[in-house]
């Protein structure tokens, strides 16, 4: 089953001599239960790319399906709840929110996706002792380091079940402990057949995928799959 | 090799499997391809430079090998140079260089497609490397080996990204 699928997918900038094709007539297909690591320099396109496929922006032209349902014409307020419910986004600046704690910042979603304060409550601490983290839940953000405040993200990004996990540069801003802590998480969604799409250019991220895209000026320059 | 075995000696005198298992503890997943017969071959060679002694010694009744080895005061000058030497592996890129350089002139190949068909080769050693890295059970020390093989194939990424840029450039 094709969980993500993008069609002469194009974001445009700019016009007449100025007009800059970040994504540029992309085509893609990417199975339920896939790892897939979108590389390439900064500016190829990759963080649009990811950002047309969560539904974050839309395309100058093209089509983009979430699980056989296609989002990129959908109006405003349907797609923020796709966005809520059927997409995990991780940042590179892990985006949580200051002034709560680890627990709160994981609930949040599913608290707006109307679950009961006490099933979001389960759930979250579900997620942080899955992400080892749950001797942490009461603290700040603050009070955490930067690959625990990312587990924290991963976890905030997987409360409401999505469909599909969305990380951008997830690694951008780790030293390699938190590295190797965000790639072995990575590992285990991929094992329990959680489709993941990383776009980065750190080449680590290659350990937990199953198929990688090589991106240049907003192409496809290479796509394999990896045994 | 050799230096690293009469490094492991410093401490006290040891049997040639002691020596092994210690090597492999320290390379972690790196280790498990060692050659078995590797370490005697060593010890035999050292003997013969006169840089270790050894001597039978009653051991473990399960061991064939009962051989204890120690170093000489030779050996033991030759372990505090190799301490102080500050030599360094340089990583060859020269002969990719002029891979491209000769494939581009005599239009031989296409260079972009030289560097696109070499970078997954490095990709696909980086991944098997970060792979290693990702099992819980591999040491903290033997781990840093394999972190020190991940950086420089990264390295080696970041090169033929910029060999990539240029000779696109100059397609």
């Amino acid at each position: 089953m094709t969980m993500v699928r993008a069609r002469g997918l194009s974001m445009e900038y700019g016009e007449y001599t100025g007009l800059v094709r970040a994504v540029d007539r992309v085509d893609l297909d990417i199975g339920a239960g896939q790892t897939v690591a979108i590389m390439g320099p900064s500016g190829c396109g990759k963080s649009t790319l990811l950002q047309l496929l969560g539904g974050l922006q839309r395309p100058t032209s093209g089509e983009v399906w979430l699980a056989g349902r296609r989002i990129d014409a959908l109006s405003e307020r349907a797609l923020a709840k796709i966005r809520q419910n059927e997409v995990g986004f991780v940042f590179q600046a892990f985006h949580l929110m200051d002034e709560l704690t680890a627990v709160e910042n994981v609930e949040t979603p599913a608290l707006l996706a109307g679950r009961s304060p006490r099933a979001a409550r389960h759930r979250a601490g579900e997620l942080l002792d899955r992400v080892g983290l749950s001797d942490r839940a009461h603290h700040q953000p603050w009070q955490l380091s930067g690959g625990q405040r990312q587990r924290v993200a991963i976890a905030r990004a997987l409360v409401n079940e999505p469909r599909v996990v969305l990380a951008d540069e997830p690694t951008g801003n780790l030293d390699s402990a938190a590295t190797l802590e965000v790639l072995r998480l990575f590992d285990e969604l991929r094992q329990a057949g959680q489709t993941l799409v990383v776009v980065t250019h750190d080449a680590r991220i290659a350990a937990v995928a199953d198929r990688l895209i090589a991106m240049r000026d907003g192409m496809f320059a290479d796509d394999s799959v990896l045994v | 090799m050799q230096d690293v075995v009469l490094a492991m000696l410093a401490k006290e005198p040891a049997h040639g499997y002691e020596l092994r298992r210690r090597l492999r503890d320290a390379l972690g997943p790196l280790g498990d391809d060692m050659n078995a017969g590797q370490i005697y071959v060593t010890l035999n060679r050292l003997a013969k430079a006169g840089l270790v002694t050894s001597e039978r010694a009653d051991g473990l009744p399960d061991r064939p090998d009962r051989r204890v080895y120690a170093l000489t005061p030779d050996g033991q000058q030759r372990v505090a140079g190799w301490l102080s030497e500050v030599s360094w592996p340089k990583p060859d890129l020269t002969d990719f260089h002029l891979k491209l350089v000769a494939a581009a002139a005599a239009r031989l190949a296409d260079p972009v497609a030289l560097v696109d068909a070499q970078r997954r080769e490095v990709l696909r050693r980086l991944r098997e490397a970060a792979r290693a890295a990702l099992d819980r059970s591999v040491d903290p020390v033997a781990g840093l080996l394999l972190e020190g093989v991940v950086l420089r194939l990264r390295a080696d990424l970041e090169w033929l990204e910029a060999c990539e840029r240029v000779w696109s450039a100059k397609r």
